[in-house]
């Protein structure tokens, strides 16, 4: 991992807008991160720009959306504030930690079934600025959830650092959806550090896509499946273009018996490099895993590594891998070719099919930025 | 009416192995030939280089369609003339529903593909992924299907019988004599015997069996070995003398 020079970064901003206050542009951002900026087909929404929260509302009883540092106050959190990770980790955690800028608590009641998404958004709007964020989300016993998050900046923007910290506590029974999508601007550096425990019978569910990815991003968010019967799944879609670094894994510990977890990763390169990481540590009897990393490398400058890692700890434990990099196969554009169409047309709808997934509730604009996206994979070729 | 298709001199190489060394074969407008051959004779080796694949060097001679020189024709631009092509190993392809594919071979037309897919008994496997766990038939049924859709005027079929069982093999005929143009229905207000009269279509179908012959009609038959065609005739003749002697026989005739 390269060295990150931080004081190049502002640690502080006058400039920050409101959600309402934002250009036609930059809502145009919004969208593409998964961010509906009237809020509509959401069960509530959060906003943050730069160090100021300016939307902070829900539409669904049983569903509580906080500032962090508001959720802090009120109730204290010893049982969630850095109980999932360590502060002292890194570097990263430990700024996270001393500069909380602010960030969500978002909380399911007990048995609540929250029907529609609810969308956080972490926005940066002034260039060369530093974002430590501190999220919370708890699924109480029994409720259902899918939360999106949005990380994106304004498009003026070129450089900066986010740094986002996130615990998150799925309880007995309960289910979260965590959807997040990064679109950054190419000299931005990211750091995101997840953790995520998992009760008796709770199912943990996250998609990652970053499509628009950072100079330099790495992340290896964790999910602990502490009670029996817990599952967690990840799936990534991941494209790197020229010039940027993403050093990304999923990690599931299996710690209690009958637990099961699933890696899921795409990557396209179309110059950048990948470090496609998975790992599976199975701790407990009868406890299932799959890691799948997949890597479809479009330019011979980029780089793709897959790095599937199974570790088995007791009896029982049933864990495997397939990991496939390599370019599109010949073959399947000739296929395609001779049934009329252009080599042009043929890549892009290869590529298409690799990165789709079927990821459930993703939002439409966003199906539409994965295609736009994919169109533009072309010219890199 | 003149040939639709004409290989002339072929010489093809694939590696460093010369497969092809000189093969000469004129399909004329509306006719079907079968091309015979042992494994490893060259039979697909042609129809790649006929569509200019990679790994297949055509090193001398030359392919007109339509009297147009092809030789050296993308794949993509030799499908816009009309060839196409049933793969006799089509690949896999994660990710893209068959149903995407037939839509852009269709050009859109959703009532031909819906239409097509039931005659082929392929409706539930148009929201399944390209050959994603189709068994044998499956694939030579997609094929068939997406080739219905592109409706091209040359069609090679590289053993659209193998792996189809029995149920289907009739299926899979009846797809072939209606991408040809030789099973109309009698919905049109024309007399059938019209209609067929003026199909201009042409297929050049490898067969390992011949049972395909059974279903569709063979005008012209040819042995292909050793790089080269050795014979021509009439493909029952043909297919029933590789059946009763084997290709021996078609060694032995030709050294003669």
């Amino acid at each position: 991992m390269s060295e990150i020079d931080l004081s190049q970064f502002l640690e502080r901003t006058d400039l920050s807008k409101d959600l309402r206050d934002l250009s036609k542009e930059e809502k145009e951002a919004l969208l593409r991160a998964g961010i509906e900026p009237e809020g509509k087909g959401r069960s509530g929404s959060f906003f943050m720009c730069d160090h100021k929260v300016s939307e902070c509302s829900v539409k669904q009883e049983g569903l509580e959306v906080l500032p962090i540092q508001v959720a802090l106050e009120r109730y204290g959190l010893e049982d969630y504030l850095w109980r999932a990770l360590d502060p002292e980790r890194d570097l990263f955690t430990k700024r996270a930690e001393e500069h909380l800028e602010g960030g969500y608590f978002i909380r399911a009641f007990s048995g609540a079934k929250v029907l529609f998404p609810l969308q956080a958004c972490l926005y940066i709007s002034v260039d060369r600025l530093a974002q430590d964020i501190h999220n919370i989300i708890i699924a109480e016993e029994g409720a259902e959830l899918h939360v999106i998050t949005g990380c994106t900046t304004s498009p003026h923007v070129r450089s900066g650092l986010h740094v986002g910290v996130s615990e998150f506590y799925v309880k007995k029974g309960a289910k979260l959806i965590f959807t997040m999508v990064h679109n950054w601007p190419e000299e931005m550096v990211v750091r995101p550090r997840t953790a995520v425990i998992v009760e008796e019978g709770g199912v943990y569910i996250s998609n990652y896509i970053c499509l628009l990815p950072a100079k330099d991003i790495q992340a290896y968010p964790t999910a602990y499946l502490r009670g029996p019967g817990a599952i967690a799944t990840f799936q990534s879609v991941l494209l790197a273009r020229k010039g940027s670094l993403m050093d990304l894994g999923s990690r599931a510990v299996l710690e209690a018996p009958d637990t099961r977890a699933e890696i899921i990763s795409r990557s396209v390169s179309t110059g950048g490099t990948i470090i496609a990481r998975g790992h599976l540590v199975g701790k407990a009897p009868r406890v299932k895993g799959h890691l799948e990393c997949r890597g479809l490398l479009l330019s011979s400058e980029g780089v793709i590594h897959a790095v599937p890692e199974l570790e088995a700890r007791a009896e029982e434990v049933e864990m495997s891998h397939e990991a496939a990099v390599g370019k599109i196969a010949r073959e399947e554009l000739e296929y395609l070719m001779a049934r009329g169409l252009t080599q042009e047309e043929a890549t892009s709808l290869i590529v298409k099919g690799f990165l789709s997934m079927d990821i459930g509730g993703l939002p439409e604009a966003l199906k539409y930025e994965l295609d736009a996206i994919i169109a533009q994979t072309k010219d890199a070729l | 009416m003149g040939e639709l298709l004409k290989v002339e001199g072929l010489h093809v190489e694939v590696g460093e192995k010369e497969v092809l060394s000189g093969v000469n074969l004129e399909i004329g407008w509306g006719e079907v030939h079968a091309l015979f051959g042992p494994n490893g004779s060259g039979k697909t080796t042609l129809i790649c280089a006929i569509f200019g694949f990679e790994g297949y060097r055509i090193t001398q001679g030359r392919v007109l369609f339509q009297g147009e020189d092809i030789t050296h024709l993308t794949p993509y631009e030799k499908a816009r003339r009309g060839l196409g092509l049933s793969f006799q190993r089509p690949p896999v392809i994660r990710g893209l529903k068959l149903k995407q594919l037939a839509e852009i071979c269709a050009k859109q037309d959703g009532k031909l593909i819906e239409e097509y897919a039931k005659r082929l008994n392929l409706t539930e496997h148009l929201e399944r992924e390209l050959n994603v766990g189709f068994s044998g038939g499956e694939m030579k049924r997609a094929e068939l299907f997406l080739l219905l859709l592109q409706d091209p005027l040359m069609v090679f079929l590289d053993e659209p019988e193998s792996g189809v069982d029995l149920e289907n093999i009739a299926l899979v005929g009846q797809a072939i004599n209606r991408l040809l143009g030789r099973k109309v229905e009698p919905e049109s207000e024309r007399p059938i015997k019209e209609l067929l009269r003026e199909r201009r279509k042409s297929a050049l179908i490898i067969t390992h069996t011949g049972h395909i012959l059974d279903y569709v009609e063979a005008d012209q038959g040819h042995v292909l070995l050793g790089g080269k065609i050795v014979c021509r005739g009439n493909p029952r003749e043909i297919l029933h003398t590789i059946k009763e002697y084997g290709y021996e026989e078609c060694y032995r005739c030709f050294r003669r």
